[in-house]
């Protein structure tokens, strides 16, 4: 009995709102009150670890003995006394609670990169991070590379930019580079603002030091002596650990005045966003951190050439960033070995909505869509039929389900009319309704248009104003042709990213699923999802007369004695589907 | 300066580095429609209605932001182009009250006049409009939101050239808004420079307002006598009666004026202004509460007789040193000349001194 | 408030001056941000009080009113909303009598947000009560924790 056993615990966002906190709390309290490290003189650590992705089976505990890893899933605090009786001192996993075959299946096929220590070593503590070879790639830069020879590096790499668009980022440092001025910035754009995208998030809170290394990189090659993080400030736990890795990492040396005494400065500071998805445009995004109204402005001239107060200025996004150290260590060959001709190595795509194994993946460019949903995945929850796939957000298009071959890649995608974008990855079932989807992520980009350009600012609202005409049963004739105009003319004529690509997920579902929009101007949505269009009834065979649906209703329009059948008066419905919520027997029917 | 060779619809012209786009099309005599633009101003892009191709680029430029390259082949109309301004046009009528039968600015207006190019009748994208209920009660300008296209110029003019910032865009999204800090009533200079660079009529002069638009309105071009900077300012005339000044942009000072200069004309008009010389007939101490009443109205030759033989009695009595002279800022130059000639040799006496040296 | 203001100034002409970071931690020190400290700030630092304005209202995190004890937001993301997320928000409108544009009660005992997306998409619907995380949220859960969060307010 004189092993060494190392306790992690999952502690993201969704671990700790599982529970996480507690869980570890509850490993620590017990194991001094067991006197477990003293009596089994065993090396005993416990942790908490960054998000590995799975979150919806937090939370997630690893104990690792010197042979052997056992994984735990949905652990609470009152679970942990038998895992330590059991399984610490006697030896024996608690087999039930250990993680499935489709935890390890939806490992299987992922290849980890970016998230490659995200989740197994302690984010806030520097030197769990340099015990995976961590600043390494600092050291070598430093020790032995000239900025053009790092530029060359990521040029042959081929590593583009994981923000959306996909520019190659050798090249962007090389303008950069190139471009004269006394003094030039990089900043990490952690502005995650897309809907359904969490890499950005998940990278931070689980390994902040690979981006703050990404940026000193950067900064050696573009000749940069000031670094800022633009980070949402609805992410306050990336926050405060990214806080203390830069501190860390200044007292360590590796960013400050003269880094490991090569003579080269460079130091972050990070700067809170305050709610505005453009700002994640590049130019917004400086207005922003000039402490402006974050209104993008035209390009030329780029950033690279003027930027942040006026002078050369970088924009990485943080998952680029984070590929960095591991480029600069394992060579342009190895992360080149990844991927598709045209793009190269892996992306992280937060896999969520109607599927079995929701959560962060990093899989390898060219992997295919069928793959993804089905072997990672597990298939769609509740044995429904799987409808489409929404790939890159708001600015995004869909998938369906006879393009399941398609390989994720950013050509692939464009061509079928979608995006790679930030990564987000929604997956619909047969009840979700695509005109309402669409008019869902309309909904956003166009409460979060600037106001700048008249075609985003106006345009958006009137394709808002359609949408939301046929999805409540008023659509008229030729609206949809009306919409694939208007949709084209503000891509052509917007200002930003943000304009250009607002229609996408209008376009895209009128492309593949516009038998679903004219049944819209036929007054039905076929999903049953489209609330307004919709009728509610009760079911008289199946309805128990419990009464919560006539609790439930807010407009008084249900009525019933106990224990008969109720009833729904249609002229007081407001709709609303309070009491389809609450029926426990199905006895509420919608048509 | 370096100079570079482009090409604007086929006429390949040379403009110096760092033009843009649009100012390289103005000396090509290319019309391209703006409305956000304003030379005087910093370019903005908000309008996209100076889009133009540009050979290489994938998708529409606007030409205001844009810098002339070497080599560089525009194309500022086509099909496409007009089609998509078409579309620009519309949306912005589609969130306007276009009230043009009763609008001050109807007749000198951009928007209208664009509108009637791209022959706008029909809007297919109607829909909400915003509604501003709560009017601004400064004197001065009148502001109507609703007709606001956010084109910015405002904002800047008055950041820019002011160097006030009394107002700024607010909120975002269809939801933006020009006004002053928590949608006060505006309280700054009234200079009026944002109601000269507004190109619809969400900015006009309160003193304006149903006085005459432009059938029957002539235009006087004069100079403001309010100081000796000597703006030129044209006076807009409606039935011998001042209704509005406007000054242009290729006078010397660019066209701007200050709140005296714009607003300050009511006084012309007015019934109480004095327009012929009054001599006091009322003994010295006597007051009444008609001022006139202690005055008579006499003819200029009266006038100068009096001035004259006081001027003469004082000088014989008391030397001419005991006489001295102040001129005025309002005068021209010359005026001020004759002023100190005469107080010199006329009178006699270097005691002349003038009020923009006090 | 006085004291805080001057303080908050001070570091403002101490720092790289920015506007943003400014209101952010004038609203870190009253909960929101008061009128009389966008004009204080304006005529110390001699910038037009109608960027202050302008900054404020852009951003969607700075609120010029005073906001509720308990502070409740649901997340409409992506996975969210294809979850549920907009029956549990108007279930909470609903709850706190909360109508149009209005998103604190009368009493000022809660405030009902909404943000884009909290990336915290693997367990939707997400509700955050008071800074604290809920993931798998359902109407039943959510009564729940209203119950607890209105007793602990009467005690």
């Amino acid at each position: 009995m004189n092993k060494n056993i190392t306790i992690q615990v999952c502690m993201g966002t969704g671990g700790i709102a599982a529970g996480g906190s507690e869980v570890l709390a509850a490993f620590e309290s017990l194991m001094r009150e067991k006197n477990i490290p003293a009596e089994f003189k065993k090396e005993c650590s416990m942790h908490k670890v960054g998000c590995r992705g799975l979150c919806a089976k937090d939370v997630l505990v690893d104990i690792i003995t010197d042979d052997r890893r056992t994984i735990y899933q949905y652990i609470k605090p009152e679970m942990v006394e038998r895992i330590i009786d059991e399984h610490v001192v006697g030896g024996n996993p608690v087999s039930e609670w250990e993680v499935a075959e489709d935890y390890h299946k939806f490992h299987e096929k992922q290849v980890k990169v970016v998230l490659s220590d995200c989740g197994n070593i302690d984010p806030e503590d520097i030197n769990a991070y340099i015990a995976v070879d961590g600043y390494k790639a600092v050291e070598k830069v430093f020790a032995s590379m000239t900025p053009e020879e790092v530029i060359d590096i990521m040029k042959k790499s081929g590593l583009r930019g994981r923000g959306g668009a996909g520019f190659p980022t050798g090249v962007k440092w090389e303008a950069c580079r190139k471009a004269e001025a006394g003094q030039k910035y990089i900043i990490c754009n952690a502005d995650e603002g897309d809907p359904g995208a969490f890499m950005d998030r998940a990278v931070i809170e689980g390994n902040p030091h690979a981006v703050i290394e990404g940026m000193v990189v950067g900064a050696y090659a573009i000749g940069a002596s000031k670094g800022y993080v633009y980070i949402r400030a609805e992410y306050p736990l990336a926050v405060e650990r990214l806080k203390k890795a830069i501190k860390d990492a200044r007292e360590r040396g590796f960013i400050g005045k003269n880094i490991l005494g090569k003579g080269f400065d460079f130091d972050i500071k990070i700067k809170l966003g305050a709610g505005a998805f453009v700002c994640g445009e590049e130019t917004a995004l400086i207005a922003s951190i000039e402490g402006q109204r974050g209104m993008p402005r035209a390009k030329p001239p780029f950033p690279v050439h003027r930027g942040l107060w006026g002078k050369p200025t970088v924009i990485n996004n943080v998952e680029t960033l984070a590929n960095i150290p591991y480029i600069i260590k394992k060579g342009h060959e190895w992360f080149s070995s990844y991927g598709t001709e045209k793009s190269k190595g892996t992306k992280v795509f937060a896999l969520t909505g109607k599927i079995k194994n929701s959560g962060l993946i990093e899989v390898p460019m060219g992997i295919t869509l069928k793959e993804i949903i089905y072997d990672i995945g597990g298939g769609i929850e509740n044995g429904k039929a799987l409808k489409a796939v929404q790939t890159g957000g708001p600015s995004g298009g869909c998938i369906t389900t006879d393009m399941l071959d398609i390989t994720m890649d950013y050509e692939s995608l464009a061509r079928v009319g979608s995006i790679v974008g930030s990564g987000g990855m929604i997956v619909l079932d047969e009840d979700d309704c695509m005109v309402n989807v669409a008019k869902y992520f309309l909904q956003f980009t166009q409460s979060e248009s600037c106001g700048k350009c008249v075609p985003c600012r106006i345009g958006t609202k009137r394709l808002l104003e359609i949408m939301d005409r046929i999805t409540k049963g008023a659509g008229r004739q030729g609206d949809i042709e009306l919409l694939e105009k208007l949709s084209s003319d503000i891509k052509a004529a917007s200002l930003c990213g943000l304009g250009q690509t607002a229609p996408n997920p209008v376009l895209s579902t009128i492309k593949y699923f516009r038998e679903e929009y004219d049944a819209h101007l036929q007054g039905k949505c076929p999903a049953k999802a489209c609330r307004e269009m919709l009728t509610y009834h009760i079911i008289e065979e199946f309805c128990k007369g419990c009464g919560a649906c006539l609790r439930a209703c807010p407009a008084g329009a249900i009525t019933g004695e106990k224990k008969k059948p109720h009833k729904i008066a249609p002229e007081i419905c407001i709709k609303c589907g309070a009491c389809f919520d609450v029926c426990k027997f199905k006895a509420v029917g919608k048509e | 300066m370096k100079k570079l060779k482009i090409t604007i619809d086929g006429k390949t012209i040379e403009v110096p580095e760092n033009t843009t786009v649009l100012d390289a099309a103005k000396m090509a005599d290319i019309a391209i429609p703006t409305l956000c633009h304003h030379p005087k101003l910093t370019p903005f892009g908000g309008c996209r209605l100076c889009i133009v191709e540009i050979k290489g680029i994938p998708r529409p430029v606007t030409s205001c932001t844009t810098p002339v390259s070497e080599g560089m082949e525009v194309t500022t109309s086509n099909p496409q182009i007009e089609d998509l301004r078409k579309t620009v046009l519309e949306l912005i009528l589609s969130d306007h009250p276009n009230d043009c039968m009763v609008c001050e600015k109807a007749g000198d207006c951009t928007l209208q006049e664009l509108a009637y190019f791209y022959g706008i009748r029909e809007n297919r994208f109607a829909g909400e409009r915003r509604i501003y209920e709560k009017k601004d009660g400064n004197p001065f300008i009148e502001r109507d939101m609703e007709k606001c296209i956010l084109c910015g110029r405002c904002v800047k003019v008055c950041d820019e050239v002011q160097g006030v910032g009394a107002i700024d865009f607010t909120y975002r999204g269809f939801k933006s808004k020009i006004c002053p800090p928590y949608e006060k009533d505006l309280d700054c200079e009234f200079c009026g420079q944002c109601v000269a660079v507004c190109p619809t009529g969400a900015l006009t002069g309160k003193q304006w307002t149903m006085k005459g638009r432009q059938m029957g309105v002539k235009e006087v071009d004069t100079v403001c006598s309010y100081c000796g900077t000597g703006c030129n300012i044209t006076l807009h005339v409606k039935d011998n009666t001042v209704v509005r000044v406007t000054s242009k942009e290729d006078t010397w000072h660019e066209g701007w004026l200050c709140i005296k200069g714009r607003f300050g004309y009511t006084f012309i008009n007015s019934p109480d202004r004095l327009k012929r010389p009054l001599i006091r007939t009322a003994p010295e101490g006597q007051s009444s509460p008609d001022p006139l009443s202690l005055f008579k109205e006499a003819s200029w030759n009266e006038a100068f007789d009096l001035i004259a033989s006081k001027l003469s009695g004082i000088k014989s009595k008391h030397g001419a040193d005991a006489i001295g002279g102040l001129s005025s800022a309002r005068c021209t130059n010359e005026e001020n000349y004759i002023f100190q000639k005469f107080i010199r040799a006329a009178v006699g006496t270097n005691n002349v001194d003038h009020c923009a040296r006090l | 408030m006085e004291k805080r203001l001057q303080g908050l100034i001070e570091d403002f002409k101490k720092n790289e001056g920015n506007i943003i970071s400014l209101l952010q931690e004038t609203q870190e020190a009253f909960g929101y941000i008061p009128e009389e400290a966008i004009y204080r700030f304006s005529h110390e630092l001699d910038i037009p009080a109608s960027n202050f304005f302008g900054v404020a209202t852009f951003y969607s995190q700075f609120y010029l009113n005073p906001r509720g004890k308990n502070i409740i937001t649901a997340c409409c993301g992506t996975a969210c909303h294809v979850k549920g997320s907009d029956r549990i928000i108007s279930s909470l409108k609903r709850e706190f009598s909360l109508t149009g544009e209005q998103n604190t009660t009368e009493d000022k005992k809660f405030t009902l947000e909404q943000v884009a997306c909290v990336g915290a998409c693997s367990i939707a619907p997400v509700v955050i009560i008071n800074k604290k995380v809920y993931g798998k949220m359902n109407s039943d859960k959510m009564a729940k924790e209203l119950k607890a969060l209105k007793e602990g307010e009467d005690e």
